[in-house]
C-alpha cells in the first residue's frame, strides 16, 4: 500500500521541484555569505565565485568586530526578539484557550477583533505609537520595542493557535477537571503540550520579521545602547561610500541566532506527540 | 452513599433548550443507563450531572446535597470517557493516582490505592508505562482504574465502548458489569448501542431530544413500551410496524417484535417477497417486502433457506401485538 503512492517518477518530480525552490530560497543567503568572506575588489570583480586563497579577507569581520559595539547590538537583538516571542506566545495561547474553551457573550465578536490586527499592519500606526512612547518615556528602551513587537505578533498568534485548540480532546479537558486540576494547570500542563507543534509554528512566523526589522528600531529606538543588529548594520551604509565587507559580513553574522532559534523550534515542529492522549 | 436525584432538570444554549425537563431518581447502587439517538441530550445530561456543564433550571441531588454549584472535583464522582482522555505525560499509576493527589492525599495511600485498583483490572505489569505505549483496551482499563482510585459516590461512563472494536467491546462490557458487582457503586452509563444498555443496565433511561421517553428495567421497557419511540428502539432487529386499519384492527398502527412473525410460503395474513435473508447460524433474519406495510423482519431460531424473490406469506400471533395511537402512544 506504501509502495503504490511512491513510483520513482514521481519522487523524481517532487524531489526536483523542492530542490529548485529550495535553491533559489537560498541563493541570496548564499551569495551573502560567500562575499562576506572576500576582498572588496574580489566582490565587485564576481560576486558569484567562491572565495579563493588569493582574495580571501576577513577585513569584514574584523571591521564589524573592531566597531566594539556590535555585541550590544546582538544581544539587543535577542533581548527583543526572546522577549516578544515570550510574550506573544504566552498572552496568544492564553487568550486562545480562552476564545475557544469558554462559552461567554461577545466570544466570536472578540476573536475577530483579535484578527483584526492580520489585516491592518500595524506600521500604520506608528506616528501614534511614537506618541504613546515619548508621553510615557519609553523610547529608546527595548521595552519599547518588545510591546509593539508583542502587539504586532499577538493577532495571528491568537488566530493559529485558537484553531489548535479547538481541536484538543474536550474529554481530556473535562478529565482534568473531574480529578481537581485548576484552569491554569489544565492549560499549561494539559493544553500547551498538545499544541507544542502549532506554538513552534506561531514562534518562527513572529521571530523572523522581529528579528528583522529595521522601522521599529529606527522609529523607537535608534540610540547607541539599545540598537538591533539590522540598525547596527547600517552604520556601513553611506550616502556616498558603503562599506560592502562589512554589510555583508555582518548580514552573516546576523543570520546566526536566527538559524538556532530556527532549529530549536523546528524540532518542536516536526515532533507530534499528541500520541497517547486520545484514539 | 451515591444516590442520585434529578427534579425538572433543564439545559439552554443560547435559545436551543436541549434537555426540556428531566426528572429521575437513581437509587444507591444501581446501575442505570441513558439510551437514545445521537443528539438526544443524554451525554449532556451526564455532563450536567458531573458538573462540566451548568444547569440552566432544575436541581441535582446526590445524597441529600444540592450540587448544582459545585465543581467537578468537589461532588465526589469519577467520569470514565470515550476516548479514554488519559494525561499523555504521566505514568498509568500517576494518571490513576493524580485525583488524590491534588486532594492531598499522602503517597503511601495513593500507591496501595492505585496497586488496588491496578489488581482488580489486571494492569499491574502496565503502572510504569505512559499512555501511549498501551493499546486502545489497556488505555480504557486504565481510564476505568482512574475512576475506580477515587471511591467516588458515583461513576459516569460517556460511551466507553465506542472506540473499541467488537470484541474488546464485549470483553470490557462484561468486565464493567464484574465490577459493578464488586463494587457495588452507583452508576450511570451513556450509550447509543441499546445492546449495551440492555445487558448492562438495572433500570434504562430512554430519551428523546431531551425529554424522558420511558424509564425501566430492560425486559420492562421490551416487554412492555409506552411508545412507538421506545417500542423501535429496543430491541434488535428492530420492531415491526404495521398500520391496524388493513388488518382490521381499531387502533392506529400495531407493532410486533420479528420473532413473533412467522412465514407461511402458501397462506398467511400478509403476502410479501423475500428481499434479503441473514443466515447467523443460531438464528436466520428474513428481510420480506409488503405492498401494505413495507418491510417486515422476522426472526427464526436455527439455520432456514428461503429463496430470494420468492412469494412468501407473513403471519403474526395476535397475543403479542402492541397497539399505538396516532401520535405513537401506546394503547393498553
Amino acid at each position: 500500500m506504501h509502495k503504490a503512492r511512491h513510483s520513482p517518477a514521481r519522487s523524481i518530480a517532487a524531489h526536483a521541484i523542492l530542490i529548485a525552490w529550495t535553491v533559489i530560497a537560498l541563493f541570496p543567503v548564499f551569495v551573502i555569505v560567500i562575499n562576506s568572506f572576500k576582498s572588496r575588489k574580489a566582490i565587485f570583480g564576481d560576486p558569484l565565485a567562491l572565495p579563493l586563497p588569493e582574495n580571501f579577507d576577513l577585513v569584514g569581520y574584523t571591521t564589524v568586530l573592531a566597531q566594539g559595539d556590535f555585541f550590544q547590538y546582538f544581544l539587543n537583538s535577542l533581548i527583543v526578539t526572546v522577549a516578544s516571542l515570550f510574550f506573544v506566545l504566552l498572552f496568544g495561547a492564553m487568550a486562545a484557550f480562552a476564545l475557544s474553551e469558554y462559552r461567554f457573550r461577545g466570544n466570536t465578536l472578540m476573536g475577530l477583533y483579535l484578527a483584526l490586527g492580520i489585516m491592518i499592519p500595524i506600521r500604520l500606526g506608528t506616528v501614534a505609537i511614537l506618541q504613546l512612547m515619548v508621553a510615557s518615556g519609553l523610547v529608546n528602551t527595548r521595552t519599547a520595542l518588545v510591546l509593539v513587537y508583542t502587539a504586532q505578533g499577538l493577532p495571528l498568534a491568537v488566530f493559529i493557535l485558537s484553531e489548535f485548540m479547538r481541536n484538543v480532546s474536550h474529554d481530556l479537558k473535562n478529565a482534568g477537571r473531574i480529578d481537581g486540576l485548576s484552569e491554569y494547570t489544565i492549560f499549561f500542563r494539559l493544553v500547551l503540550p498538545l499544541v507544542r507543534p502549532a506554538m513552534a509554528t506561531v514562534a518562527v512566523f513572529t521571530m523572523i520579521p522581529i528579528w528583522n526589522d529595521l522601522w521599529f528600531p529606527l522609529i523607537l529606538a535608534p540610540a547607541e545602547e539599545v540598537k538591533t543588529i539590522t540598525l547596527g548594520s547600517q552604520v556601513f551604509i553611506g550616502q556616498f561610500v558603503t562599506n560592502w565587507n562589512a554589510v555583508l559580513a555582518a548580514l552573516s553574522l546576523a543570520i546566526v541566532p536566527v538559524l538556532v532559534l530556527y532549529l530549536i523550534f523546528s524540532r518542536q515542529l516536526i515532533r507530534g506527540i499528541t500520541a497517547g492522549a486520545v484514539k | 452513599m451515591g444516590a442520585l436525584t434529578l427534579s425538572n432538570v433543564t439545559k439552554s444554549f443560547g435559545k436551543t433548550d436541549v434537555i426540556k425537563g428531566v426528572s429521575l431518581e437513581v437509587s444507591e447502587g444501581e446501575f442505570c443507563v441513558f439510551v437514545g439517538p445521537s443528539g438526544c441530550g443524554k451525554s449532556t445530561l451526564l455532563r450536567m450531572i458531573a458538573g462540566l456543564e451548568d444547569v440552566t433550571s432544575g436541581d441535582v441531588i446526590l445524597d441529600g446535597a444540592r450540587i448544582n454549584d459545585l465543581a467537578p472535583a468537589k461532588r465526589e464522582i469519577a467520569m470514565v470517557f470515550q476516548t479514554y482522555a488519559l494525561y499523555p505525560h504521566l505514568t498509568v499509576r500517576d494518571n490513576m493516582g493524580l485525583a488524590l493527589k491534588q486532594a492531598g492525599v499522602a503517597r503511601a495511600e495513593i500507591i496501595a490505592a492505585t496497586d488496588k485498583a491496578a489488581a482488580m483490572l489486571s494492569l499491574q505489569p502496565l503502572m510504569d508505562r505512559r499512555p501511549a505505549e498501551l493499546s486502545g483496551g489497556q488505555r480504557q482499563r486504565v481510564a476505568i482504574g482512574r475512576a475506580i482510585v477515587r471511591r467516588p459516590k458515583l461513576f459516569l461512563f460517556d460511551e466507553p465502548l465506542s472506540n473499541l472494536d467488537a470484541a474488546l467491546r464485549v470483553a470490557t462490557r462484561i468486565e464493567i458489569a464484574r465490577l459493578h458487582r464488586e463494587l457495588n457503586a452507583t452508576t450511570i452509563y451513556v450509550t447509543h448501542d441499546q445492546v449495551e444498555a440492555m445487558t448492562l443496565a438495572d433500570k434504562i433511561v430512554v430519551l428523546r431530544a431531551g425529554l424522558v421517553e420511558q424509564v425501566g428495567r430492560p425486559m420492562d421497557l421490551y416487554n412492555d413500551p409506552d411508545n412507538t419511540f421506545v417500542a423501535g428502539f429496543i430491541g434488535s432487529p428492530q420492531m415491526n410496524f404495521l398500520k391496524s386499519g388493513l388488518l382490521g384492527l381499531s387502533s392506529e398502527t400495531v407493532g410486533i417484535r420479528p420473532e413473533h412473525l412467522t412465514l407461511h410460503p402458501g397462506g398467511g395474513q400478509i403476502r410479501g417477497r423475500v428481499n434479503h435473508v441473514e443466515r447467523l447460524g443460531g438464528e436466520t433474519l428474513v428481510y420480506v417486502t409488503t405492498v401494505q406495510h413495507g418491510m417486515l423482519t422476522v426472526r427464526m431460531f436455527g439455520e432456514h433457506n428461503y429463496d430470494v424473490d420468492a412469494d412468501i406469506g407473513v403471519d403474526f400471533d395476535a397475543a403479542h401485538l402492541f397497539h399505538f395511537d396516532a401520535a405513537g402512544k401506546r394503547l393498553r
